[in-house]
């Protein structure tokens, strides 16, 4: 519909005001509690739940862990996305289809496959303990865990716009004399830069809450191995209310920036497609 | 390019170029896929035979006992019951949002859109914790709800709710681009005829929007029976009465009782793959995810 042009379909009134209305009820007034009691918490009980070793801690394995996962999407999900889009082989299709699977799957069952696959004796731990290297029940473990759980994005995000990078282009610069890695450095990676930050960060931002798949093969010991919804959760458990709010308006705040920063890569995104078609 | 013959610019057309098969290219590309490869492997494939390796691995006579354990049997029906809950409320919303956003201009429309979207931006803990904020014993309405009688948090209602919100925008924004993108014209058209509301909705939109819908429906139960962070935090782990499968994996699994964990895994595994299948199938039809 054109901007300002009335239109003769009913129903505005009542869709509107059952969705305003639906979601305040479920989102947003639970939302607003979540905020109101991190703000109604005495200061010092808010320093001691926001800030305490054992949070600072959790911070560091939550939020380092997510970045490093984030990483190893960044590097993978550009690899699966270009296998995907510019090679043709048998079991192509399958591969594309599985990609989705870490949405479908619960977390649940992911974390029990992950640890049974990688505990000490598991297929591909054991191979792994014999090199001395340690998932299950590390840090190692949780960064896996979260790496899985973000990859589709890093993935998805990717594929499209390898699709859409202008063959012409690629096409263009060959004939001018440049090589193939001059052509991936100088056309390719220019064109799928936004979408390679925004896979990154949508993957951040789903591996920072994760709690499902991470809690199985995390070993959650204090100060090690223990992330920060796990924290939340313990909070909850032990009713210390405002200490899992503060927690909580903590992991708000970050999800709220992640969010921010993906509008604005989308945007520029965006804005470098307009420039480059112009 | 030539009438017949693969688009320029296709992948069979690439491989009909010469210079195609030049070694480093062979090598770059056998690289790639061999990388991709290992790393579904290692990471989705491994783990999906897992699960059924360790369910059947005391053969079937102990996978098909894990079933006939009441606690299990408990926690099915309430995954089923709160699926077909929670996707029908949450389906009646999509459409009513999507409907008010793709074919009305208002202000903050773009807000509005940010604010539907933002359960899936929260993580799942948050997301249960915000109920026991609410409805928790030292929760807002905590004392109320005791006074009377009404138990949420650690009951079923709770349970319900969680998962009401951590599915709250699949069926929406699957449908607001969708509505956006087709226009409003077959409508407009149907109501000046003197089509019906209601007519013109059920005869006209939902046949044009239908593929859409079941994407979105299908996303939404696959999260609403596999959630598990949002309805741990609420439900208070009573076996029998507020575990849902995920939940009763966990307990399972913490009581090492391996085979009836992955028992009810592989379940859940299978939901996983139907729900990839069906996907595909509607994305055959010529609906694209964007």
């Amino acid at each position: 519909m054109r901007d300002g042009q009335p239109t003769v379909l009913p129903g505005f009134g009542l869709t509107l005001g059952f969705t305003t209305f639906f979601l305040s009820a479920v989102v947003l007034l639970p939302l607003a509690a979540l905020v109101l009691l991190a703000a109604s918490t005495p200061l010092h009980q808010l320093l001691n739940a926001v800030a305490s070793p054992r949070a600072l801690a959790s911070y560091e394995l939550s939020f380092g862990g997510a970045l490093l996962a984030a990483c190893i999407n960044l590097v993978f999900g550009f690899i699966i996305a270009w296998t995907l889009a510019r090679y043709e082989f048998p079991g192509r299709r399958l591969m594309d289809a599985m990609i989705d699977m870490p949405f479908a799957l619960p977390t649940a069952v992911s974390g029990i496959a992950l640890t049974a696959v990688f505990s000490a004796n598991g297929w591909l731990g054991r191979y792994l303990a014999l090199a001395g290297i340690h998932v299950a029940y590390t840090r190692l473990g949780v960064v896996l865990a979260m790496t899985l759980i973000g990859m589709p994005f890093a993935v998805r995000t990717v594929q499209p716009a390898l699709l859409e990078v202008q063959r012409d282009l690629e096409d263009a610069a060959e004939t001018l004399g440049a090589g193939r890695w001059y052509v991936f450095r100088r056309v390719i990676v220019p064109a799928v830069l936004p979408a390679m930050l925004t896979g990154f960060t949508l993957a951040f931002a789903r591996a920072l809450g994760e709690y499902g798949s991470v809690i199985f093969i995390s070993g959650n010991l204090p100060m090690k191995t223990e992330i920060t919804p796990l924290l939340m959760v313990i909070h909850l458990e032990e009713f210390d209310y405002h200490g899992a709010a503060a927690l909580g308006f903590v992991m708000l705040a970050a999800s709220f920036v992640i969010l921010l920063t993906i509008n604005l890569l989308q945007a520029w995104g965006r804005d470098r497609m307009v420039r480059r078609r112009a | 390019m030539t009438a017949a013959g693969p688009q320029a610019g296709s992948l069979e057309e690439l491989h009909t170029r010469p210079g195609h098969a030049t070694v480093v290219g062979t090598l770059v590309r056998r690289g790639m896929i061999g990388l991709s490869v290992a790393f579904l492997a290692a990471l989705l494939l491994a783990p999906l035979a897992v699960v059924f390796v360790s369910a059947f691995g005391n053969g079937v006579a102990a996978y098909l006992r894990a079933f006939a354990d009441p606690d299990t049997q408990a926690a099915i029906r309430l995954t089923l019951l709160t699926a077909l809950v929670v996707v029908p409320v949450n389906t009646v919303f999509g459409l009513a949002a999507a409907w008010s956003i793709a074919k009305f201009e208002f202000r903050g429309k773009s807000l509005l859109i940010t604010l539907i979207d933002l359960p899936v931006a929260v993580s799942p803990v948050i997301s249960g914790m915000l109920f026991v904020l609410l409805f928790g014993m030292r929760g807002w309405f905590g004392a109320w709800l005791a006074a009377n009688g009404i138990s949420i948090v650690f009951a079923i209602p709770g349970i319900m709710i969680a998962t009401l919100f951590v599915t709250f925008p699949y069926v929406a924004r699957e449908l607001i681009p969708l509505m956006q993108q087709l226009g409003n014209d077959e409508e407009e058209a149907a109501i000046t005829l003197g089509g019906g509301a209601w007519m013109t909705f059920f005869r006209v939109t939902l046949p044009k929007i239908r593929w859409g819908l079941l994407y979105g429906v299908i996303l939404c139960n696959a999260r609403a029976m596999g959630e598990f962070g949002a309805v741990s935090v609420v439900s208070g782990h009573i076996r029998g009465l507020t575990n849902t499968m995920p939940l009763a994996i966990e307990a399972l699994y913490n009581d090492y009782d391996f085979t009836g964990a992955f028992a009810v895994a592989s379940l859940l595994t299978l939901l996983a793959l139907a729900t990839l299948v069906l996907k595909s199938l509607v994305e055959r039809t010529g609906y694209r995810r964007r």
